[in-house]
């Protein structure tokens, strides 16, 4: 892993684009990383376009600003590609990640000519084979951590498993819906790069 | 051993908060401090603290309640930003003159107008004639360290004084990063309880606050306040090292930061000093230029004399200031390094720059630029943007 | 007293912290009978002690002992007049002077 990973979500409000940074700060922040997870503020309105970073390094951050030249996008919802230049300043060794039913082919004019890779994942359909509903952030979770490398598989199954346990105390049946929409999107990931 | 957690600057704020557990908490919310007093509303109402939540109708309403609240003798708090910090001007002036130890947890915002909710300075700068105690952080670990030691230091009997914890608006107050939390029983060892030597609600002794004086009396009165401030700079560091003792991070009146053998230096507080320490690692590894920071902790007292020392080698300084003044010539921070370079008869070239206003953002590159200009600056002893804006558009 | 210790020749070290007053009814050192240009008398004679005169005063200076009221705090009146204005027995006057 490089020293300072930089991770920028695109998502719009209510989505869970904030949440699912944060989430995965936390996940990083316990698989021993440092870490930093921050939205964007304005005024907050549901449906608007917003956006979401995380850094994750094996030494201190101390960079306060937002990230402009990002190794990993992540675009939680494909509207947004229409009217917002996801790939700006997207690193080409890195790749962008995007949750959509669409056939990739289709997304790849909206992407200005990005070099590196790009992945398509339905995270809608994943989670609702697993859990039944459209929980979109779990399985983008899992695409950008087996995308980027950014912790081992395992570790991040192992503390995802920990965190629900304790999330869902009280409906320990939803547990194992979460983990295997987490696994299946790791194998479905790998078929999908470019 | 310290607890390693993750927390946004708002929540490591209430976590100080409550392992403090203060008497009285009034509030009223704004963006984006308000997660503070909602965190602390939630302590309360799962019974892990005992503070006294007031509801109040407006910001004037939080402070009055809080010097009430502190003049009675209770440990006291409360929270705001921007706005509500300035509904606040008339009340602050009184919780300094009446020498109540009240502790204020800001998250800098930008003033209106226009309407803006980001990260500014102007909402503490304008308060910094107020009388109050004002210490800054770069990071959600030096928010926290500062709110731990902000009642040691307004309630020592030398000091005296009102306390204001700064923290940059959504930068820090929002984002997540890695913190050490102190354990509970250190804490409460180290704040200790408020023994207050005279307070409303001892039944031993008539006592009067906040009595109206006359011009024979006033001037008397600020000197005092003016002491107390004085006293200050002694009390900040001896807490300082105590916390230290503690947890073995250090603090003082301000950071320096590669600054020993620095030809340039820039001097700057909060958030974007972090990025600042990034464009030096990175301006010395790839080029090996002396460059330097000097990042202020503690704005009031102001440190003039430690900080002219400090940068009494450097060949050129940009003092930069996350806040307009309109003097129309400078901000507030360069001014008073400026005068305190100028008294101190330091030859270096200085030169004030306004960035991050209304939560502009500041980059690695923007500082790279910065350094590369005093570099300019100090070889042809000529200044032509004295006092421009970073990353304005037009020229 | 509070005014043997602070007073307007007191230098600044001697000011207590916020101006804080340890003490109670201070006020009452502070002798604002000066002030009087006029000065009212009571006339004991046509006074029924109805008491209407105590509780207008501004300055506490119509002084009540055992339901009765007595000779005026003349250390602390003003000489306002309100006392005489509002005796429905015209017995308090208005003089001149202290």
């Amino acid at each position: 892993m490089k020293k300072t990973m930089e991770i920028r979500w695109h998502g719009r409000g209510g989505q869970g684009a904030k949440t699912a940074a944060l989430l995965l700060a936390d996940v990083a922040f316990k698989a021993g990383k440092f870490v930093q997870g921050f939205p964007e503020y304005g005024p907050e309105r549901m449906g608007a376009p917003i956006t979401a970073y995380n850094r994750i390094s094996e030494e201190p951050v101390t960079v306060h600003s937002n990230i402009y030249a990002p190794d990993y996008v992540v675009v939680v919802d494909d509207g947004l590609l229409e009217t917002t230049d996801v790939t700006h300043g997207l690193k080409e060794d890195g790749a962008v990640i995007i949750n959509t039913e669409k056939e990739k082919e289709t997304l790849l004019p909206f992407l200005h000519d990005y070099k590196g890779k790009v992945y398509t994942l339905d995270a809608k359909s994943i989670s609702m084979q697993t859990l039944g509903k459209n929980y979109p952030n779990s399985p983008m979770l899992a695409a950008v951590v087996a995308v980027s490398g950014v912790m081992e598989q395992e570790d991040f199954l192992k503390e995802m498993e920990a965190s629900f346990r304790h999330k869902f105390a009280k409906k320990p049946e939803v547990i194992d819906g979460n983990m295997k929409a987490l696994e299946l999107t790791f194998s479905e990931i790998t078929k999908a790069s470019a | 051993m310290a607890v390693r957690e993750r927390l946004s600057g708002n929540e490591a704020v209430a976590y100080a908060i409550k392992q403090i557990n203060p008497d009285v908490m009034p509030a009223f919310p704004i963006t984006p401090s308000t997660e503070i007093p909602q965190y602390v509303a939630n302590y309360i109402a799962n019974g892990e603290i005992d503070t006294e939540f007031i509801p109040v109708e407006s910001e004037h309403s939080s402070m009055s309640a809080a010097v009430g609240a502190s003049a009675a003798g209770a440990r006291t708090l409360t929270a705001t930003s921007s706005c509500g910090l300035a509904l606040m001007w008339e009340e602050l002036y009184v919780a300094a003159s009446n020498r109540l130890p009240v502790v204020l947890a800001l998250v800098n915002r930008a003033l209106s107008g226009p309407i803006n909710i980001n990260a500014d300075h102007s909402d503490s700068m304008g308060a910094r004639d107020s009388g109050w105690i004002q210490i800054y952080a770069e990071s959600n670990q030096e928010a926290y360290d500062n709110f731990l030691q902000a009642y040691p230091i307004a309630e020592h009997k030398d000091v005296m004084l009102p306390v204001m914890i700064c923290q940059d608006g959504f930068i820090t107050s929002h984002g997540v990063e890695n913190i050490l939390l102190v354990e509970d029983d250190l804490v409460k060892g180290f704040v200790g309880q408020r023994e207050p030597e005279h307070y409303l609600l001892n039944p031993q002794e008539t006592l009067a606050v906040g009595p109206y004086a006359v011009s024979s009396y006033y001037m008397e009165t600020k000197r005092g306040q003016r002491q107390a401030m004085i006293n200050a700079r002694r009390v900040i560091l001896e807490v300082a090292e105590r916390f230290r003792a503690m947890t073995g991070r250090e603090y003082g009146f301000f950071e320096s930061y590669r600054l020993e053998d620095a030809d340039y230096a820039a001097v700057i507080i909060g958030s974007a000093a972090g990025t600042c320490k990034a464009a030096i690692d990175q301006i010395r590894n790839t080029t090996g230029k002396k460059v330097g920071l000097l990042k202020i902790r503690v704005f009031r007292p102001f440190p003039e004399e430690e900080i002219a020392t400090a940068l009494a080698h450097v060949k050129a300084v940009a003092i930069l200031d996350r806040s307009e003044m309109f003097s129309a010539t400078g901000g507030p921070l360069g001014a008073e390094v400026r005068a305190a370079l100028y008294q101190a008869k330091c030859g270096a070239e200085a030169v004030n720059y306004l960035y991050g206003l209304g939560g502009r953002d500041i980059t690695v590159d923007d500082f790279c630029q910065v350094y590369e200009k005093l570099e300019k600056i100090a070889a042809e002893h000529r200044i032509t943007d004295m006092y421009d804006y970073i990353g304005l558009r037009g020229v | 007293m509070i005014s043997d210790r602070i007073n307007e020749s007191s230098p600044w070290q001697d000011i207590t912290e916020g101006n804080q007053i340890y003490e109670a009814a201070t006020s009452r050192e502070f002798c604002t009978g000066e002030w009087r240009t006029s000065t009212p008398v009571w006339n004991q004679e046509k006074c029924r002690q109805c008491l209407l005169c105590t509780p207008v005063c501004p300055d506490s200076s119509v002084p009540v002992r055992e339901g009765q009221r007595t000779e005026f705090d003349y250390d602390h009146c003003k000489g306002c007049g309100i006392c005489a204005k509002v005796c429905p027995f015209g017995a308090i006057t208005m003089k001149e002077g202290k």
